[in-house]
């Protein structure tokens, strides 16, 4: 039998770690190359419609032209822009809606029908009333980021509020602390995970809102890029947006996730 | 005169379709720094007792005295000790110990001091920016004990504080809360299932009986046991001799209320 010392069977698992993490990036790597070297092929081969389906290097070099000319760019801003304050404005007024219903069992009960429909309700249908009360413009597509996620956080982040251990209260009472400093300094606190979850979500949903607002009435944005594409039959242009918005959406889901492991630390 | 009495009082739990009634005619009186132990099987209404006098809950009969003044005007400062220690985990060992001051508005250097005083005196020095995560079950309630201490609390509500430790730690916790409280001479109530610790801690013990709680009878701890730590108390030849008393009668109620269930079960539905 082989002797190892453990430093050197904790080298050994390291090693382990590090060949199938490569292994499965290089597998990653071979899925993308591939995906879009078929793509290509496929459309310089018209196995399917390259009018329609696009290709790669068509939309590579939409998305050159567009960002040289810095159309792109102003385009790409205005989705994010957005995106961001929507998504944060409608979690930030969710967390808000969720603290007066805690504050108030009675006003909980009394609203809870009315939030059980206003969740159920596809809030994107409230677009052209939306659009029609506000007016087109950025206001209006913030709007539609915020509303889609704010019923659903309120919601989540309520049911949390009251799945705090009671125990936690018991302790602060015994201080004879108020409803206030329990909030603060108990409740608050013990559902920031929960609330994190939520926000995964909403980024999301806010992507959804400002896109389907930016369809229904903008002249900028990718939302505007992929209707205006789709009416002057330039379906490069609309895969050229698609992609933007995945890789954006993708990031700030990821951006998220940073600020998720960096809060958690000690919530736990 | 006694520091607290409960006088004929009695709890419900109420919920939409039914009720439990928690308590019935609880009624006992507690000297100044008297250390009363509630034994009694679980669900008997023991943390109902200690949640009524920390004024987290309302009893719904009877009345409760602080100095001969209603509980309500007496604005009794007690600490509660539960069985988990429930610190709270985003905070940091000392602001854990200082809550209660931060809730009362008190963040003088003095509290301060004093906690890291507390926290030397039961052997947790240099972990005060640490976090909960990384203590161990006996070191987390013993800063449980400090939070709980270091408001200067008139009376200490101990709601089976060492039922999650293992069988090593909770006798020298026993020792050391024992001691600490002896030391502040602290007026306590402990409650426990277990009788070797109301014996070893207490100088009088409450036997409950359940269905509904009710004070079944009272022990006086020997005062050879009073004045022993409760590690040496377990070893007295007088603490076995209370042990089979309390054994007795315990056995004793629980056949009682078998037999009850018998006689009554047929005039049911
Ligand atoms: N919040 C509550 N709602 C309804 N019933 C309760 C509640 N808390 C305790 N009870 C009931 O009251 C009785 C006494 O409970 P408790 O005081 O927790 O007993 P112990 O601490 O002695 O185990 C039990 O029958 C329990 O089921
Ligand atoms: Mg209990």
């Amino acid at each position: 039998m082989k002797h190892e010392s453990d430093h050197q069977l904790f080298e050994n698992y390291q090693r382990n770690l590090k060949r199938e993490k490569k292994f499965v990036l290089v597998l990653q790597l071979i899925i993308l190359v591939s995906f879009f070297g078929f793509w290509e092929l496929a459309s310089s081969m018209y196995w399917i419609d390259p009018l329609i389906f696009s290709s790669p290097s068509e939309i590579y070099s939409v998305l050159l032209d567009k960002f040289s000319d810095g159309s792109m760019l102003t385009h790409l801003q205005v989705t994010l822009f957005e995106t961001v304050l929507g998504f944060l404005i409608g979690t930030i007024l969710g967390i808000i809606m969720a603290t007066v219903l805690w504050s108030s069992e009675r006003l909980s009960n009394i609203m809870d029908p009315y939030l059980v429909v206003m969740n159920a309700m596809p809030k994107v249908a409230l677009g052209p009333i939306i659009i029609v009360a506000i007016g087109p413009g950025y206001l209006s597509i913030i709007t539609m980021g915020a509303i889609i996620s704010v019923v659903i956080t309120t919601l989540v982040v309520y049911s949390a509020f009251r799945e705090v251990d009671p125990n936690y209260v018991k302790v602060l009472k015994s201080f004879k602390a108020s409803r206030g400093q329990i909030f603060k300094e108990a409740v608050f606190p013990a559902t920031i995970p929960a609330m994190i979850s939520t926000l995964k979500v909403n980024v999301g949903l806010s992507w959804v809102g400002v896109v389907v607002g930016e369809f229904l009435v903008s002249n900028e944005g990718l939302g505007y890029l992929i209707v205006y594409g789709f009416q002057v039959f330039d379906f490069s242009l609309v895969m050229s947006s698609l992609i933007l918005i995945s890789i954006f959406a993708a990031v700030m889901y990821k951006i998220i996730e940073r600020i998720e492991t960096f809060l958690i630390k000690h919530t736990k | 005169m006694s520091f607290l009495t409960l006088d004929h009082v009695s709890h419900h739990y109420f919920s939409k379709k039914n009720f439990t009634k928690a308590l019935d005619d609880i009624t006992f009186s507690i000297k100044e720094g008297e250390f009363v132990a509630l034994l009694g099987p679980s669900g008997c209404g023991k943390s109902t007792i200690l949640s009524i006098i920390a004024g987290i809950i309302e009893h719904t009969a009877g009345e409760i005295y602080v100095n001969d003044q209603p509980l309500q005007q007496a604005e009794l400062d007690i600490g509660y000790m539960l069985q988990q220690d429930y610190l709270f985990p985003w905070k940091s060992i000392i602001d854990n110990v200082l809550i209660g001051p931060k809730i009362s508005h008190d963040q003088s250097e003095e509290t301060k001091k004093n906690a890291v005083d507390l926290l030397n005196q039961v052997g947790l020095s240099g972990i005060t920016e640490d976090y909960p995560d990384s203590l161990s079950g006996g070191m987390r309630q013993r800063v449980a004990l400090v939070r709980t201490l270091i408001t200067n609390p008139k009376i200490l509500l101990l709601d089976e504080p060492f039922s999650a430790l293992d069988y090593q730690t909770r006798l020298k916790l026993e020792d050391l809360v024992w001691e600490l409280l002896g030391l502040y001479s602290k007026t306590s109530i402990l409650v426990t299932h277990d009788i070797g610790e109301a014996i070893a801690m207490s100088d009088r013990i409450l036997l409950m009986d359940a269905n509904p709680g009710s004070i079944a009878k009272t022990f006086e701890v020997p005062v050879e046991l009073r004045n022993e730590k409760p590690f040496l108390v377990r070893r007295h030849p007088k603490y076995q001799i209370l042990f089979d008393k309390i054994w007795e009668k315990l056995n004793k109620n629980e056949a009682n209320s078998l037999q009850h269930e018998v006689v009554e079960s047929p005039n049911e539905t």
